[in-house]
């Protein structure tokens, strides 16, 4: 298992994609926001939690379909599929490792970006701890739509507008646990549901995603 | 006709709109069904004449 | 008259539907037909909404139906994943696109109900806001369907979709709820109308409610039946090649 997860990793560091594309596409989405919406500081401060919070969603998405569609491509995905290892502890070490090389960088730059976004001082330990929860819950999510759409040829917006749906409630609780933090109102309930949605994704959504990868490999 | 008041656009655009996508759904899916039996009966009549 | 699994049989299927489909159908007109003219002429307007209330035998048949068509179609995907019967996964595949106008009928009655009652087009009231996530799910599900071509393949796929969607709907529903009371504490504007209606716009309501579930079921036979056509068809002509 840490073999294949010391693969993985060292794979998307090579390939160069996992931690430099995510985040370069995470700061352009920031840097274009104020090009969109006008600088005014007061304005850029009250969004910020829900631009930093889309712009690591979309982030993330971004590099789901290179989850499997390598593996894919040159048959390991195969092997790993008669390896000794049960499926569903290859999709959730896919999931860690997705969540290591895309969510813990913007998890890491989120504060350095909301610096550009005017966020409130208030805003950037409970934005930290909200992504920090919420991106595990992302990468799971995500790797369920990279195994259905795996095999496919032109996949990539598909698996868009599969996973974006399955996206809203934690971006919902997510954004809202940051958002209120700042206005000084109680954040424990969304808190506490994000934290149940990541805790629930981790645990189900793997046999979800073997089920549908054994499919898909059959 | 009933009068409908100053709110007549609004409540006969939503009558029109939601028959017309009533009507169209019924309409492709008949049209569909058609379609497909007559292309299975051709298929099945080739394969029996072929053996 | 044996047990209902004998209607997972495809040919049984279409020759029972192929008897039942002109019945539902009629029925399904007459009601639907009935209940909009009487609701369209023959009922009063509402004191406070004017005859906008009138948009109310379009929205709640049409609300109804988009929510119990992806009740059905998780039906029938368990179903399709359990016992493996095809008529069923089949029949889900069939229900989604009419979900899908429902689920669009929903939303746009509800936005030009909105408009004069609430001064604009949309709110981000909790309701149209599941409904819009809802409409979402349902392209997803019929995208999917439509870009995976060995038909076993997709049916598990889907179906395993439809489940996983399922709670992430529920999910979002809750969430939605939550994200907006955030913002406006506590909804100003209730759609909770039917909870109130009076006598005389409740029993046009309901007949329309029947017909739509009526031509809901109509059109699921009818689609069902293409599906499974469809679906030899692709068996013959795959046989034919082999030749």
């Amino acid at each position: 298992m840490i073999a294949l997860l010391t693969r993985d990793l060292r794979l998307a560091v090579r390939a160069g994609g996992g931690f430099g594309l995510g985040l370069a596409f995470f700061l352009i989405v920031v840097v274009l926001v104020p090009f969109g919406v006008g600088p005014e500081s007061g304005l850029l401060s009250k969004i910020a939690p829900g631009i930093l919070w889309l712009g690591a969603l979309l982030a993330c998405l971004l590099s789901l379909d290179r989850i499997f569609a390598l593996d894919w491509e040159d048959g390991s995905l195969d092997l790993l599929a008669t390896a000794p290892l049960p499926m569903e502890a290859i999709v959730s070490i896919k999931a860690l490792a997705h969540w290591i090389t895309t969510g813990l960088p913007l998890v890491l730059a989120a504060p350095v970006f909301g610096l550009l976004l005017n966020l409130p001082d208030a805003g950037y330990v409970p934005l930290v701890i909200s992504l920090l929860l919420g991106t595990p819950a992302l990468s799971v999510i995500g790797t369920f739509g990279a195994a259905l759409t795996v095999g496919l040829k032109r996949g990539g917006l598909l698996l868009s507008l599969l996973v974006l749906p399955l996206y809203v409630p934690t971006l919902i609780f997510g954004a809202e646990m940051a958002r209120r933090s700042i206005e000084g109102l109680d954040a424990t309930t969304p808190l506490l549901m994000l934290a149940g949605i990541t805790c629930g994704t981790i645990a189900l959504l793997p046999f979800a995603s073997a089920a549908v990868l054994r499919v898909n490999l059959r | 006709m009933p009068d409908l008041g100053k709110y007549a656009e609004a409540v006969l655009s939503s009558y029109v709109l939601s028959i017309l996508l009533v009507v169209a759904l019924v309409a492709v899916s008949i049209r569909r069904a058609r379609k497909m039996k007559n292309a299975l009966e051709e298929v099945e009549k080739r394969g029996k004449s072929n053996g | 008259m044996g047990s209902i699994w004998e209607y997972a049989n495809p040919k049984k299927f279409i020759t029972t539907t192929d008897r039942l489909l002109p019945w539902v159908s009629a029925l399904a007109l007459v009601a639907l037909v009935g209940g909009l003219v009487w609701g369209f002429f023959f009922t009063p307007d509402d004191y406070k909404q004017g005859s906008t209330v009138k948009i109310i035998y379009l929205h709640v048949p049409s609300a109804l139906m988009a929510i119990n068509a992806w009740m059905m179609m998780l039906v029938a995907s368990l179903i399709w994943i359990v016992r493996r019967h095809h008529v069923s996964a089949l029949a889900a595949r069939a229900a989604a696109p009419v979900g899908a106008v429902m689920t669009l009928i929903a939303l746009i009655t509800g936005a030009i109900w909105g408009q004069p009652m609430w001064g604009t087009w949309w709110e981000w009231d909790p309701r149209l806001t599941s409904f819009l996530i809802l409409f979402l799910f349902y392209l997803g599900y019929m995208a999917l369907w439509a870009a995976i071509e060995d038909d076993d393949t997709a049916a598990d796929l889907t179906s395993i979709l439809c489940l996983v969607g399922s709670v992430f709907a529920l999910l979002s529903r809750y969430a939605v709820n939550f994200w907006n009371q955030g913002l406006h504490q506590g909804a100003s504007l209730s759609m909770d109308k039917e909870e109130n209606v009076a006598d005389v716009f409740y029993y046009p309501l309901l007949v329309s409610i029947a017909g739509f579930i009526l031509l809901f079921i109509a059109l699921v036979f009818l689609r069902t039946q293409t599906e499974i056509r469809a679906r030899r068809m692709r068996a013959l002509l795959a046989r034919e090649r082999m030749k």
